[in-house]
């Protein structure tokens, strides 16, 4: 996350840590901040008014609504209630967003996080993708399309169990 | 220069907004599991970049029109979209066949759009490429899967085909507004466009053993408002509650 030099670093990281308990409507393991959707903290230089930036996962996805009402709901109650909430759609954003605690929570979850660095790679599933609850690389893809816009299904062939893995975006 | 960019917007969420809703009668309908939840993510998606194309489309125009409005209280005439969008289902092979074609041209019109000269355009398109290379990768599947299975697929996917062949130059049509905003960086050349995507269409048949149809008589007229009557079937259906109930929230 971004946190622009003009803005006071202490009410930047009051502001930071009220996101850090936001959970994503979906996944609610990860907070909106470790899925990486805060793209930043900044103040207005003149006026010293603060934002804070938040991004789409995928243009459809229909979170997107809930997490900016969880976001400004949850500003409010901390008392942020002239922090404006804005939506950027650049740059776009992709899993390699997504940081170390998010994926590690994503796998205890049950969801294979994606592979960092992964999203400028193919998309056709080549990586090596490891059963998030068995720890086996023999699995195969069932549909790249899942329950959500940023998951797909998989199967692992050593356990049986099906699970979802976060699509390389 | 404003009134042909509100138009380009409508052409580009159009497109998006009317084969999102297309695909939506898939929901419960679709052969497997599997494949109903892949077309309603690609109609998720669709619907996603109308939003943004609308939303965009209706801020240029200033006429306090937001996307909710250009797309409930539009009637048919006034929508922009391309007229293989708008074509019914039909079944899986040719729902399959119009996204390949579909997704293979909007590919390469958003790669094109990603440094387009407006940069809201870029910015949405730089986002929506991303999924709609999903999009391209799963119709482009099931062109192989169905042309080279049985004789049956086969069959189906090569009517399918066919069906979608009268509806190309559509597609790619573009007007003196639309070539005076490619001149300006703005708007991607759609003449440009087709050779890539032919060869493009033309690999994955090839990979799916069937052979490039001719081109047939072709109909156009879409993106000047001229629709088939299907547009207005599915526009009833799309459109009914807003219309009926203005203004009404969840």
């Amino acid at each position: 996350m971004d946190i622009a030099p003009a803005i006071d670093r202490q009410l930047a990281g009051r502001i930071a840590a009220v996101l850090d308990t936001v959970p994503d409507p979906e996944i609610p393991v990860v907070s909106v901040t470790e899925l990486g959707i805060v793209r930043g903290i900044v103040a207005d230089e003149g006026s010293g008014a603060v934002t804070v930036r938040i991004t789409p996962t995928y243009t459809g996805c229909p979170a997107t609504q809930v997490i900016e009402r969880s976001v400004r709901e949850a500003l409010d109650a901390a008392g942020f209630r002239e922090v404006a909430l804005e939506t950027v759609l650049s740059p776009p954003w992709s899993t390699d967003m997504i940081d170390e605690a998010g994926r590690e929570k994503l796998r205890a979850y049950g969801i294979a996080p994606p592979p960092k660095g992964a999203a400028a790679r193919s998309l056709r599933g080549r990586d090596v993708v490891e059963c998030p609850r068995c720890g086996s690389a023999d699995t195969v893809e069932v549909s790249r399309f899942g329950s959500t816009p940023c998951k797909a299904l998989w199967r692992c062939r050593n356990c049986a169990e099906p699970f979802d893995r976060f699509k390389c975006h | 220069m404003n009134d042909l960019l509100f138009q380009y917007l409508l052409r580009l969420g159009d497109d998006s907004l009317i084969l999102g809703q297309r695909l939506c009668e898939w929901c419960g309908h679709a052969p497997t599991i599997e494949v109903d939840l892949s077309l309603s993510n690609l109609a998720l998606d669709l619907i996603g970049q109308a939003t943004l194309f609308l939303g965009y489309a209706g801020e240029v125009e200033s006429g306090g029109r937001d996307a909710d409005a250009l797309a409930f209280h539009r009637d048919a005439e006034d929508f922009r979209n391309c007229l293989l969008v708008e074509q019914p289902n039909g079944d899986f092979a040719r729902t399959m066949a119009r996204q390949f074609l579909f997704s293979s041209y909007q590919l390469a019109l958003l790669d094109r759009l990603c440094s387009s000269a407006d940069g809201r355009i870029a910015e949405i398109a730089a986002k929506a490429v991303k999924e709609v290379r999903y999009h391209a990768d799963l119709a482009a599947d099931w062109v192989v899967r169905l042309g080279d299975g049985t004789a049956e697929s086969r069959g189906r996917m090569i009517e399918g085909l066919d069906d979608c062949w009268r509806f190309l130059d559509d597609l790619f049509a573009m007007d003196d507004g639309e070539r005076a905003l490619a001149a300006a960086g703005i708007a991607a050349d759609k003449a440009a466009l087709r050779p890539l995507v032919q060869g493009r269409v033309e690999q994955v048949l090839r990979q799916a053993t069937l052979s490039m149809p001719g081109l047939p008589w072709q109909v156009t007229g879409g993106r000047t408002g001229r629709h088939s009557e299907h547009l207005s079937r599915l526009l009833a259906e799309m459109q009914v509650l807003p219309r009926a109930h203005p203004g009404a929230r969840w």
